[in-house]
């Protein structure tokens, strides 16, 4: 188990410098650092000077990824794919563009983000895991076939739409909560989380839903859940006991590996309630043509997404004691 | 059994949700509960606003922008201010005694007359009154020793420390002439990149010089491998700007700088306290966001207490602020409109002023329309809900808005959208008389009328010269029309009709939109920054504009810094672009057709390219007059030869609609001062009253959605019990 940690741990490596350069070239494909100087120093009475000296001062001023200028390994390290990317892997994101620091940044939006990621996270799986076994339930009822339809429906109506809708009723027409809005402090954090909480789980219901009674409808009729019903056990306790437990891998599968990236925030649900998350800090970041924020936070997406997977590795040999990692 | 119990279990948990629905219903009939403020707010005297973009820097030094000027206007206190009232825009004193006028000298320091011929440099001395204090601040406090309290942090200091807040101590100290002379030279350093550092290098004598200077020293720290390491500015001398005594400082302007007043109202020129400069450059607190660009230190009617750009911007009354007056006096109608109520009264009368960030359109319109915030701009997506404009009359707001009290303000900007031609292009460009006529041609085809309506909302009046209405020269009524591209119908504008743009496209060698030599078709190339589908009407309608003339447009989109690539290289045809005014002088609008300062090559900001030597001639002349008849007449000459050769096709002036709420007062546009927070008032029951009939909350489509829910499930159980039951009964 060990030995088959340690592994997965230096195989990130290689991805990591594989994303970090594509990501690279991705971005000084759309931008040169002549552009990024432009976009923090103004679009007025900027000189060609005042560019030649921000790009100096943040070492804008070198190769990209190859200095046939200097000799040796430098040719290589004296570059700024090299100068900007080597410090990510000690996690020292450095300075945005502007100045700030990247890694208070990030510490100061991850718990806004974290405060919507998770409820949306943990009740849109307990509410889908929840619909998905009434709906296996009540299977090939008229229950079962309008939950169906209902879930297709809601699945193919854009998030923007639960958005803007729910917005609109239960804040504009209705007064119930903040439009919009955040706070840190408890009960007033409450009434600004109620409505992005609820429109992220409402809009994620569909899919889910629908992913989980397929999951579950697969178990329904393997032999031990014949087995227990033969036993005399309530079509209840069939499902939650026995069914729901055998289906755990394919739901560890696609749960495990989405939370690590909870750090990462929800872009739309962010930029809508004026939640100062993860999610808006990487978009304001693309608008302003930072690449010292956008790299960071890719940086950081791959790392929560590896992790993600080996946590999805590690869970398999919780639930299912025949999964031994070698 | 066990089933039957629970089937019962599950019927009273709805029964007791329904309940539970009915009670909120009930217990909604009182108070609020979609307040995005907490509730030790209500009733305080606070403004709230919004903004949708976080401000990049807050540094006077640096920030030059719309968006950042909002909060540093109100911290920082250069010398010189706009009068809130008066019109056209006049400068008074902010900080100095009196506004400054120059002296002139020639090359030996000799006074000369202000008009003579060998003027070498302009002084400025300006004095600033006595007792003016920062407001509270870290850098400021000293141990009773008389040593700075925060002035030498180690590590172990700043353990504990994230915001300004989390120094317990703060002081203050008087403002002098040194803390102005240290500002000007933070504009020469190389750490800060300031964008007016090219500009006043050509106009401050010795500040190229100390810029030499300043990266020669910055260089030196970095091979000591202490680049970050505080550079103390005041050891570096600028020769064109010292501190006479403790209250006055010099100027230096080479030659003459008529404009250079209207610098002195703008935030580059506030004051910098060296010792707030020292207490942020010590080591770990940049790591933190303890920067002078994070935190200003000003002595305006506001400070910054709170900074979290993701979710809020604070401002809170400055305690130590030397204080104001409301003007007494401003234009004719100011009174009848209430806006002379508070006359002589002190100010700021707001206690603090919260911003919070709104990305979106939609939440910051709503929440203005319950009372949230106290003024907002319109989108598109809202106009029609809010506005009203009746054919010949000026633009209302609908009775749905105004039932709520909301009022609109409209002002025009000081603003010019056009589309010009690269005078450097073969085709549209230079002064052959084929070039002009064709730009003359496209100038009448293009309804810039037509343009504000659909594309915005008729917020805007379309352009007949280069300069916008409020700026000196601009000509109002018969005398400003633009008789290149307008009829004079009654001393109304008219635009030509299309036939006469269609005889000028044949007299520039392309009858029917065909070159009369090759029988080629004319296209022509159109370079924009639009992106994206909402763009495409725009595009089209442009291109429907040039069918007209049966000349065929070719329009390539890119994103903006492409776009601007196209301009310092000159390869653009034709392309859109716009300039906001940095001061209210016609210099500002005018020299943007100045041959010294074309893009290709000198870099300049004249993006067409356009060179007249009479028009340089004139705007030579023009430029260092004072306002009067005879500047007029030379600005009269020069729009006429622009409006001739038509490097531009003037497009229009936007129009600035805002809505303010009935509780605030001592509203009047103002679109140079930005510091209009201190004279802003708030009636602050009346907000409350409104904001508790607005906003209260409607509770029965809870019980409804409830009932609903509860119909949905009701057979569903009813139908699980029967099973439960039915298996019990198998044998």
């Amino acid at each position: 188990m060990i030995s088959y940690f340690v592994r997965r741990v230096l195989y990130a490596i290689p991805i990591l410098v594989g994303v970090n350069l594509f990501t690279f070239v991705l971005f000084f494909v759309v931008n040169t650092p002549d552009d990024m100087a432009r976009a923090q120093l103004g679009n007025k009475r900027v000189t060609q000077e005042a560019i030649e000296q921000w790009k100096s001062a943040r070492g804008y001023d070198k190769p990209l990824l190859y200095n046939d200028k200097a000799e040796g390994v430098a040719r290589v390290t004296d570059t700024i794919f090299f100068e900007k990317s080597i410090r990510l892997f000690a996690f020292d994101f450095g300075h945005a563009e502007d100045g700030r620091d990247i890694g208070h940044e990030i510490s100061m939006r991850m718990g806004p983000s974290l405060a919507i990621a998770v409820p949306v996270f943990g009740l849109g799986l307990y509410v889908a895991i929840s619909l998905a076994l009434m709906l296996v339930f009540f299977r090939a009822t008229y229950l079962d076939f309008w939950g169906v339809v209902t879930c297709v429906a809601m699945m193919s109506i854009s998030s923007l739409f639960y958005i803007i809708g729910g917005q609109y009723l239960i804040s504009k027409l209705w007064q119930l909560v903040p439009i919009s809005g955040f706070s840190a402090n408890g009960i007033d954090a409450a009434k600004f989380l109620i409505l992005p909480v609820f429109v992220g789980v409402i809009s994620g219901i569909g899919a889910s839903t629908r992913w989980y009674r397929a999951i579950f409808l697969e178990e329904i009729n393997r032999d031990y859940v014949r087995t227990a019903r033969a036993k005399g056990l309530s079509e209840l306790a069939v499902l939650f006991r026995h069914v729901v437990r055998n289906a755990m891998i394919p739901i560890l599968t696609g749960v495990v590996v989405v939370i690590p990236s909870l750090f990462l925030g929800s872009l739309l649900l962010e930029s809508f309630f004026a939640i100062p998350g993860l999610g808006s800090y990487t978009i304001d970041a693309i608008r302003s043509e930072d690449f010292a924020i956008v790299r960071a936070m890719v940086f950081l997406g791959s790392v929560l997404y590896i992790i993600g997977l080996l946590l999805t590795d590690l869970s398999y040999t919780l639930v299912d004691p025949r999964v031994r990692l070698q | 059994m066990e089933n039957h119990l629970e089937g019962h279990r599950h019927c009273r948990v709805v029964e007791s949700f329904i309940a539970l629905m009915l009670v909120a219903a009930l217990a909604g009939c009182g108070g609020i509960w979609n307040d995005p403020y907490p509730t030790s707010e209500r009733g305080q005297n606070i403004l709230y606003s919004a903004f949708t973009e976080r401000p990049k820097h807050l540094d006077p030094a640096q920030s030059y922008s719309e968006d950042e000027a909002i909060f540093l206007a109100q911290i920082y206190e250069p010398p010189a201010q706009y009068h809130y009232l008066r019109r056209p825009y006049t400068l008074i004193p902010m900080t100095v005694e009196t506004m400054p006028a120059p002296r002139f000298i020639d090359a030996d320091g000799q006074p000369v007359a202000a008009d003579a011929a060998n003027v070498a440099f302009s002084l400025y001395d300006i004095r600033i009154k006595s007792g003016i204090l920062y407001q509270p601040h870290p850098a400021f406090a000293r141990e009773a020793s008389g040593d700075y309290r925060y002035g030498d942090l180690k590590p172990v200091d700043l353990k504990n420390v994230y915001t300004l807040s989390d120094f317990k101590q703060t002081g203050t100290r008087e403002l002098i002439a040194a803390d102005y002379v240290y500002e000007i030279k933070r504009l020469a350093s190389p750490r800060l990149n300031s964008p007016i550092f090219g500009l006043m290098s050509e106009h401050i004598a010795g500040l190229a010089e100390l810029a030499k200077k300043l990266t020669a020293a910055e260089a030196k720290l970095a091979e000591m491998g202490e680049e970050d390491a505080w550079l103390d500015l005041s050891k570096y001398d600028l020769a064109g700007v010292e501190a006479l005594d403790r209250y006055t400082f010099r100027i230096k302007i080479k030659g003459r700088y008529a404009q250079f007043v209207h610098w002195l109202a703008m935030s580059f020129f506030a004051p910098v306290p060296i010792e707030v400069d020292r207490f942020y450059a010590q080591k770990g607190m940049a790591a933190r966001n303890l920067t002078l660009d994070w935190y200003p230190v000003g002595t305006g009617p506001y400070m910054l207490s709170e900074n979290n750009p993701n979710a809020r911007i604070v401002l809170e009354r400055n305690p130590n602020y030397h204080g104001e007056r409301y003007p007494e006096e401003g234009e004719p109608q100011d009174a009848q409109f209430g806006l002379l109520a508070d006359a002589g009264k002190p100010i700021p009368f707001i206690d603090k002023v919260v911003f919070s960030r709104e990305r979106e359109g939609i939440p910051y319109w709503n929440k203005f329309l319950q009372g949230y915030y106290d003024s907002s701009s319109i989108s598109s997506d809202n106009f029609d809900q809010a506005v009203r404009v009746a054919v010949g009359s000026d633009a209302t707001v609908t009775p749905e808005i105004a039932a709520k009290g909301i009022t609109l303000d409209t002002s025009i900007a000081a603003s010019t959208r056009y589309l010009a031609f690269n005078w450097l292009d073969a085709v549209v460009g230079g002064s052959v008389d084929s070039a002009r006529k064709l730009r003359q041609a496209i100038s009448i085809a293009i309804d810039w009328e037509e343009y504000i309506s659909i594309f915005s909302n008729g917020r805007g009046i379309a352009a007949q010269g280069p300069l916008p209405p409020g700026v000196f020269g601009y000509c109002d009524g018969e005398a400003g029309i633009n008789r290149v591209v307008y009829d004079d119908v009654n001393g109304k504008p008219r635009r030509k009709p299309i036939e006469e743009a269609r005889r000028l496209v044949a007299e520039a060698g392309y009858p029917g939109g065909r070159d009369a030599k090759t029988g080629e078709p004319l296209v022509l190339y159109l370079d924009t920054t639009s992106s994206g589908p909402d763009d495409k009407p725009t595009i089209d309608w442009f291109v429907k504009q040039f069918k007209k003339l049966d000349i065929q447009l070719e329009v390539r989109d890119t994103d903006y810094n492409r776009f601007q690539d196209k301009m310092r290289n000159g390869s653009a045809q034709i392309f859109r672009w716009g300039w906001n005014a940095d001061y209210p002088d016609p210099e500002n609008f005018l020299f943007l057709f100045h041959s010294s300062q074309r893009k290709v090559p000198l870099q300049g900001e004249n993006a067409a390219n356009y060179a007249n030597p009479e028009f340089d001639r004139l705007f030579d002349q023009m430029k260092n007059m004072q306002n009067s008849p005879e500047r007029q007449t030379l600005i009269n000459r020069m729009v006429t030869i622009l409006r001739e050769d038509a490097p531009w096709s003037f497009g229009y002036h936007p129009k600035d609609y805002t809505l303010h709420h009935s509780w605030l007062a001592n509203l009047k546009s103002n679109q140079m001062a930005r510091n209009s927070m201190k004279y802003r008032k708030i009636d602050v029951v009346l907000r409350e009253q409104r904001r508790n009939e607005w906003n209260r909350p409607v509770v029965w489509p809870l019980a409804f959605v409830a009932l609903g829910l509860a119909a949905m499930v009701a057979p569903a159980l009813r139908n699980y019990r029967r099973r439960e039951r039915d298996t019990a009964g198998v044998p």
